[in-house]
């Protein structure tokens, strides 16, 4: 995958919006007596997105008013909106973006990756966290947590799929990504370590895709009963 | 690549998180009735002997990156602090008291540990002491 060495790229001085990180690509061998390889910038970028924690802040005050408010919209559209925000990203990067990206050039595949990562480290915690918080909150206010509630061993199997895809996100995902980002970061970033994650954060995507759709099917039996 | 041999802390901080959620699963599984509160305890219990593990393993190694473990850890923290602090909002909201809350506090405490301590580790374990950049 990432069969490729690293050097500095004398180009940088010349491009402001690039890092001073070339990474020349080893083309596949059919090509190496075609053309000598061309040197792959890697594009300037914030691990953690400055601008992205103001709206980090704004959904968690919030989420914070609806459930102190404890009405019904409120606590439905925090619920609705991320748990629908989560499944389809984690569907659609797992199932999509993944094996789109594994078939990606190297180059496009590390600009991808600049782009998209650092916006991933915000944005599914504050979904995570804002589906499970109003999602609690809802199930009280509805009564649908409690023993009582008909549909409860549905609920309880929904927790279960919420707790491994938890653990799953927390123990490998997030730290892969977080590792990523540094790696690409470094002045002579290791091709091998960026490949090593990156495998684990596209596998471990797809298993949590997979994993969404028994979100789906408890959440619209729930729904429809 | 970094070819070291690294204690398992990413397998003892999955099994960690996995024995906590199973007692927060178990807890909120029974509500309104009482909770025996004994298999939630010894699942908490057996998750802080895990992270107590991971922590003396980790510290035992050598030559390990820990101006990066704790650059990224601390931040790391921060974020799975106000996380913690927002699930211990909710239970607070809807007046969960007494051994329950005990116990969810604490498995919110391991998990604002143990998650930080994993993702400093995953990106300290592939440190290049030479390549320190800002985060």
């Amino acid at each position: 995958m990432f069969g490729f060495f690293l050097a500095i790229d004398p180009a940088r001085d010349y491009d402001p919006f690039m890092t001073d990180i070339a990474i020349p690509a080893a083309p596949p061998e059919a090509e190496v007596e075609a053309a000598p390889p061309g040197p792959i910038r890697i594009p300037d970028f914030q691990i953690v997105p400055r601008k992205g924690l103001v709206v980090v802040a704004v959904v968690l005050v919030a989420l914070i008013v609806a459930i102190a408010a404890n009405k019904l919209w409120p606590l439905m559209f925090f619920h609705v909106a991320g748990g629908a925000s989560w499944t389809i990203i984690d569907l659609f990067l797992g199932l999509v973006l993944g094996p789109i990206m594994g078939s990606m050039s190297i180059p496009a595949r590390i600009e991808f990756t600049t782009k998209l990562m650092p916006k991933m480290l915000l944005i599914m915690p504050v979904v995570v966290t804002a589906t499970l918080a109003a999602g609690w909150q809802l199930g009280v206010h509805e009564g649908t947590v409690l023993t009582s509630y008909p549909q409860h061993g549905w609920v309880v199997a929904s927790f279960i799929v919420v707790g491994v895809m938890s653990v799953l996100a927390l123990g490998l995902l997030e730290p892969a990504n977080i590792a990523v980002l540094v790696e690409l970061k470094k002045p002579r970033p290791n091709p091998h370590v960026i490949e090593q994650l990156m495998k684990r954060f596209i596998y471990c995507a797809g298993i949590l895709g997979a994993m969404q759709v028994a979100t789906l099917v408890i959440m619209t039996k729930l729904a429809s009963s | 690549m970094n070819e070291r041999p690294l204690p398992p802390v990413t397998q003892l901080a999955m099994l960690s998180l996995g024995l906590i959620v199973a007692g927060g699963i178990y807890l909120s599984a029974h509500l309104p009735l009482h909770v025996p509160l004994g298999p939630a305890v010894a699942l908490l219990a057996a998750s802080v002997i895990v992270l107590a593990v991971n922590i003396f393993l980790l510290s035992r190694v050598r030559d390990f990156d820990w101006p990066r473990f704790f650059e990224v850890g601390k931040w790391s923290l921060l974020a799975y602090t106000v996380i913690a602090g927002m699930i211990l909002y909710v239970f607070l909201r809807n007046h969960i008291s007494g051994g329950s809350l005990v116990v969810l506090t604490l498995s919110l405490v391991v998990f604002a540990v143990h998650v930080p301590m994993l993702v400093g580790f995953t990106v300290a374990r592939y440190s290049d002491r030479e390549a320190r950049v800002a985060i």
